[in-house]
This record gives structure tokens, C-alpha cells and sequence, in this order.
């Protein structure tokens, strides 16, 4: 994988002296040209292919700004409501994800989307303690955290 | 010309975007009973509020002095990192520190977790 990262880099700075000027933007550009060429030629170089995971980083980061955006709106409406009915409680939210930057990654994500913060760790790391705005139903809450988040990161890793 | 009516357009929809939404998470603070239901308003609206206002300087930056601006973008890198350990930091450190949670007819999980555990202690 860092071979391939590597070469990727000499490509780009091969089409810098090729096309002799030395900007960011021809780098970029050859290193574009590098990332076509290691699709072509991937199978035959060691290690899986590195454009993968980095497109699952991206597909998470998207995923990620849709919630923000989607449960931002939900918190503005819980402020402008006449009445407060929400329903809070603390749920426990047992996860897979088992290496600690992984359960780092979860928990900051789940804090940042409104609707849920997470408040703790327990101790073995199976499972998070969330303080939710607003639960219809426990099951639902874990659910929609499960396969959206947890399976994002999972493919991340994997 | 027609592209920086645009470009001003997006400005303008942004910094409102991003004011409103302090706005309301202010508000939010005011309504919301409870320390937790309060941390919710207080974290986050403002998350995506400071971004967009973070990401209309940027615009207008690039738009009117042909100027990228680095910092503008790694002030953002650093608010989405940042805000959630805070706000996760907060809400452990009132639970720890026995402020009860706002409910109203769910049970707090976490209190039963850490009551189990001082019962295995205790054995």
C-alpha cells in the first residue's frame, strides 16, 4: 500500500519534469494521471489497491455531512416547538468496532450529529452510554446508528 | 460578473445559514431543561454554524482577493475535531459529578451500569 502511495508520488513528479512546470497543479494533475494508471495496473503490484479505502473515507465523510446537516435541522425544530415533548434518556449502544481510534472515530461521530451525545465508555470498550434528545424507540436509535456509522467505519477498516 | 452575483448569493445564504443556526442553539440553551438536553444545543448547532460562516470567509476570500485562504479551512478541520471531545468531556464530567438527568419516562442506562459495577465491587 505505501509502495503504491510511492509511486503514485514519482509519477506525479515525473509528469512535473516532463511538462516542466513545477506547480501545484501540475502535481496534482500528474498525480491524477498516476491514479489512472494504477487502476490499469494494480493487479499486478503487491497489496490491495489504495483508492479503495480512500473512497470509503470519502463515502463516510459524506454520509457524516448529510447527518449533520439532516439532525441540525431536527434540533432547531425541537427549539422553536412550543412545547417540549421530547422524550431524553441514556441508552447503552453495544458496538463491534473493536481497536480504540475506531471507538474514538464512533463516539465523536455520534457527538456530532444532534439528537445524540455520547457520555461514556464502559470500562471492557463494548459498549457506549448516549444521551439522546429525543427516543421514539430504543431499538430504532441503535439501529440507525448501526447501519449507518458503524458499518461506514467498518468498511473503512476492513 | 453573473459569476460573482452567484459566488455573493452563496455568500449571503451561507452567513445566514451559519447565524441562524447559532441563533437557535442559543435559544436552545434558554429552553432546553437539563444539563444533557442543554450540551445537545450548546455542541452542536453551532458546529455547523461557525463552519458555514468559516466557509463563506473562504469564499468570499478566494471571490474578491483571489486569495486561498489555509487557515480558514484548518480552523474548520480543527472546530469538527475539537467540539465533540468537548462536549463528550462535559456531559461524563456532569454525570460524574452526580448532576441528575432531565427524564421523563425513560431509565438512565448508564446510572444502572455503573451501580452493577459497584455492586460487583462490593462483593
Amino acid at each position: 500500500m505505501t509502495f503504491q502511495i510511492v509511486l503514485n508520488m514519482i509519477i506525479a513528479l515525473i509528469w512535473m519534469f516532463l511538462s516542466e512546470s513545477y506547480t501545484l497543479i501540475t502535481f496534482l494533475f500528474g498525480y491524477i494521471i498516476g491514479i489512472l494508471l494504477l487502476t490499469l495496473l494494480h493487479r499486478f503490484l503487491p497489496g490491495k489497491f489504495y483508492i479503495k479505502p480512500v473512497y470509503k473515507i470519502i463515502v463516510l465523510c459524506l454520509i457524516f455531512i448529510r447527518e449533520l446537516i439532516l439532525s441540525n435541522l431536527e434540533i432547531v425544530k425541537f427549539v422553536y416547538r412550543k412545547k417540549n415533548n421530547f422524550e431524553p434518556g441514556i441508552f447503552a449502544l453495544p458496538i463491534e468496532v473493536k481497536k480504540d481510534w475506531e471507538i474514538t472515530l464512533l463516539a465523536n461521530l455520534i457527538t456530532l450529529t444532534p439528537g445524540t451525545l455520547t457520555v461514556a465508555v464502559s470500562e471492557d470498550n463494548t459498549k457506549l452510554f448516549i444521551h439522546a434528545m429525543h427516543i421514539d424507540d430504543i431499538e430504532d436509535s441503535i439501529n440507525d446508528i448501526k447501519n449507518t456509522f458503524e458499518k461506514a467505519i467498518m468498511e473503512v477498516t476492513k | 460578473m453573473l459569476i460573482s452575483i452567484i459566488m455573493n448569493l452563496i455568500i449571503i445564504l451561507l452567513l445566514l445559514f451559519g447565524t441562524f443556526f447559532i441563533f437557535s442553539s442559543a435559544l436552545g440553551i434558554i429552553r432546553f431543561p437539563g444539563v444533557f438536553t442543554r450540551l445537545h444545543a450548546a455542541t452542536k448547532a453551532p458546529t455547523l454554524g461557525i463552519i458555514s460562516i468559516l466557509l463563506a470567509a473562504f469564499l468570499f476570500l478566494y471571490g474578491s482577493h483571489e486569495l486561498v485562504s489555509g487557515k480558514l479551512l484548518l480552523a474548520i478541520l480543527f472546530i469538527f475535531l475539537s467540539s465533540p471531545v468537548g462536549g463528550h468531556m462535559l456531559s461524563r464530567a456532569a454525570h460524574k459529578s452526580g448532576v441528575k438527568p432531565y427524564l421523563r419516562h425513560r431509565e438512565d442506562e448508564y446510572e444502572e451500569y455503573l451501580s452493577s459495577k459497584q455492586e460487583q465491587l462490593n462483593k
